[in-house]
């Protein structure tokens, strides 16, 4: 059984409605074929409304939804032949975050993504995707590999944030976010990231710095989750909703505000209705993206880099203040 | 040792009497925030804001800081009129900035720039925590990205003092996206062989220390500096454990092998003046030429 979110649950309540009735007509001699489409249509503009008019707020569930596909689905449904590796090298291996090398329509390439899991055991064992310093630090071994081999580099992002957890600040949570945030930024192969889910915080930027970021309709990226947003701000993390809507945190806000570059359309309902359709939708543009990213000298793609970055913010001068 | 102090911080403790408390008149005298004794303010000010009983380190603002190392008259500021805008259109914002600037005389929180230390000339970024809690929104990622960039331009060093709370939430992933555009500037400028400092002061947590704080060459901390990323607080909820007194300190995070050194306040000039000669060419030892 799907996990049902609250908006939905009159497309869901009509949907068994029109199932009951169906099955009904099939065990009697009763006609019910004229209510069952006009059922029907107003599920289609039920939907219409519902899916097309998401609050924030309801994209923040999507994004947290159960079933939504994960790093390793969008892995097998898009690349070939991927291996998986391990470890840091320098502490353990982070099963919060998967990376290894694949092929992506016949070119090799390296994928890095969070990865949750799917049922409790697999979460406790992924710690829900949060990672800890060494996950960074594997990622960022990746990455180097990637640069080496001169292949691109492919990021999924779909983490709550880093994990808050002792051992992870005795470990260097800090350290391990920057230096991948400084690193990335020389890499001479092209870095294509892709939020999936929740785009949490620093977690979530470790794997961030790219020349294109996309962000699948329903994702979320923020600097902090809702609820602690609303805790910090109102000293009321009930008051999460409205964070969620003053925070600015869905892919719509995220292209006005200049921080990504494309909008990944979901199926209606979200990416967990239809993965494959989803995958089609994420190829495409990844397609697309890597063409025009393969088409830059090394130079080039750093000075890209830095340029897209440099611009993104929110200032403005005051002449009256003396200089 | 100086690295003992903060352990003997609670030794030394001495409750001022009721009497004391009352006659501590407002602005000319200070408390230790350490051991809680009385000081003139003036006398605390001399000292550079460090206890000369205990040692612990007050705040010092962008300016303080800036007096009390660059050489006379040495220094110049930079981008000074940059200020916030409104970027999430966040109730409140603008007006709550504007009364901070007022209060504080900073435009922003972090003032960058240029000048001398013992005859060596660097560029600087000092973070204010006076100044909503030196938080980092876009104009203080700004700001830090373009001196980094001027002293690659320059050819010389980059000196950053952070203190901050993290990411300016008022302008939400745009903070969070001034990490990102900060550490890029450091990459480039490290390329070009730029030497980079960074000396963490009360507080450099979340975002900050998650970024540029991290960044340096040489990564030093003040002694009893809070340092980390994820809050105290945060950490005893997930983990469903008391976390020890030092957790954070820049004792806790030298320990553990995530700093070059802890230094003195009082030791800061000369720690940062044999550093830069010791990365001039030519440089001529300090001790041998004295
Ligand atoms: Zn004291």
């Amino acid at each position: 059984m799907k996990q049902i979110l609250d908006f939905e649950k009159p497309i869901v309540n009509l949907r068994e409605k029109i199932a009951e009735l169906k099955n009904f007509t099939q065990d009697s001699d009763i006609d019910l074929s004229e209510e069952i489409s006009t059922l029907e249509k107003r599920l289609s503009k039920l939907e219409e409304d519902i899916y097309g008019n998401l609050k924030p707020w309801d994209r923040v569930s999507m994004a947290r939804h159960q079933d939504r596909p994960t790093t390793l689905e969008y892995i097998e449904n898009l690349f070939t032949d991927f291996i998986e590796f391990h470890g840091d090298r320098l502490f353990g291996d982070d099963e919060a975050i998967v990376a290894g090398i694949a092929f992506y329509k016949e070119k090799p390439v390296t994928v890095i993504g969070h990865q949750r899991g799917k049922g409790t055991k697999e979460n406790i064992r992924r710690n829900f995707g949060m990672p800890h310093p060494e996950g960074y630090r594997k990622a960022l071994r990746h990455m180097k590999q990637a640069e080496k081999f001169d292949r691109p580099i492919i990021c999924f992002i779909d983490t709550k944030g880093a994990y808050p957890g002792r051992a992870a600040e005795e470990r260097g949570q800090s350290e391990a976010i920057a230096r991948n945030l400084m690193e990335m930024a020389g890499l001479t192969v092209p870095i294509i990231c892709v939020v999936i889910g929740e785009g949490g915080s620093g977690g979530a930027l470790a794997l961030g710095v790219g020349d294109h970021i996309h962000m699948l309709e329903n994702s979320t990226y923020s600097v902090i989750s809702p609820e602690g947003a609303a805790a910090l701000l109102w000293k009321d993390s009930g008051q999460a909703k409205k964070a969620a809507e003053t925070m600015k945190i869905t892919s719509y806000d995220l292209k006005e505000l200049g921080v990504i570059d494309t909008i990944i359309q979901e199926p209606k309902g979200g990416a967990h209705r239809d993965l494959e359709e989803q995958a089609r939708n994420m190829d495409a543009v990844l397609e697309k993206s890597l063409q025009q990213l393969e088409a830059y000298s090394k130079d080039e793609l750093l000075e890209q880099r830095w340029e897209k970055y440099k611009k993104i913010g929110d200032y403005k001068l005051d002449q009256s203040i003396d200089l | 040792m100086l690295k003992d102090f903060f352990g003997k911080r609670k030794k030394y403790a001495s409750i001022p009497s009721e009497q004391a408390k009352t006659d501590v008149p407002e602005g000319l005298m200070q408390k230790c925030k350490g051991c809680h004794k009385i000081y003139y303010r003036k006398e605390m000010k001399k000292n550079v804001n460090v206890c000369p009983n205990c040692n612990y380190h007050h705040t010092l603002t962008a300016w303080e800081r800036i007096d009390s190392l660059f050489d006379e008259n040495s220094f110049q500021e930079w981008d000074k009129q940059l200020i916030t805008s409104n970027p999430l259109d966040f109730p409140d914002y603008e007006e709550k900035m504007k009364k901070d600037r007022e209060k504080t005389g900073l435009n922003e929180g972090v003032v960058t720039g240029e000048g001398t230390i013992e005859g060596h000339r660097v560029a600087f970024a000092v973070m204010d925590s006076t100044f909503r809690m030196g938080s980092m929104g876009s104009v203080v990622g700004e700001k830090i990205a373009r001196a980094i960039e001027n002293a690659k331009d320059e050819s010389i060093p980059f000196i950053i003092f952070t203190a901050s709370g993290g990411a300016r939430m008022q302008e939400g992933v745009l903070s969070l996206m001034q990490m990102t555009k900060t550490s890029i500037a450091i990459k480039r400028f490290s390329k070009a062989g730029g030497l980079m400092v960074s000396v963490m002061t009360h507080p450099t947590t979340g975002g900050v220390s998650a970024s540029f704080a991290s960044l340096g060459d040489y990564n030093f901390a003040e002694p009893g500096a809070l340092i980390g990323f994820a809050g105290r607080r945060i950490i005893e909820q997930t983990i469903r454990e008391k976390l020890p007194d030092d957790f954070q300190t820049a004792e806790f995070q030298l320990k553990h092998g995530q700093l070059d050194k802890v230094v003195h306040r009082h030791q800061l000039k000369h720690v940062l003046s044999t550093l830069l000669q010791l990365h001039q060419k030519g440089g001529k030892s300090l001790e041998t030429n004295s």
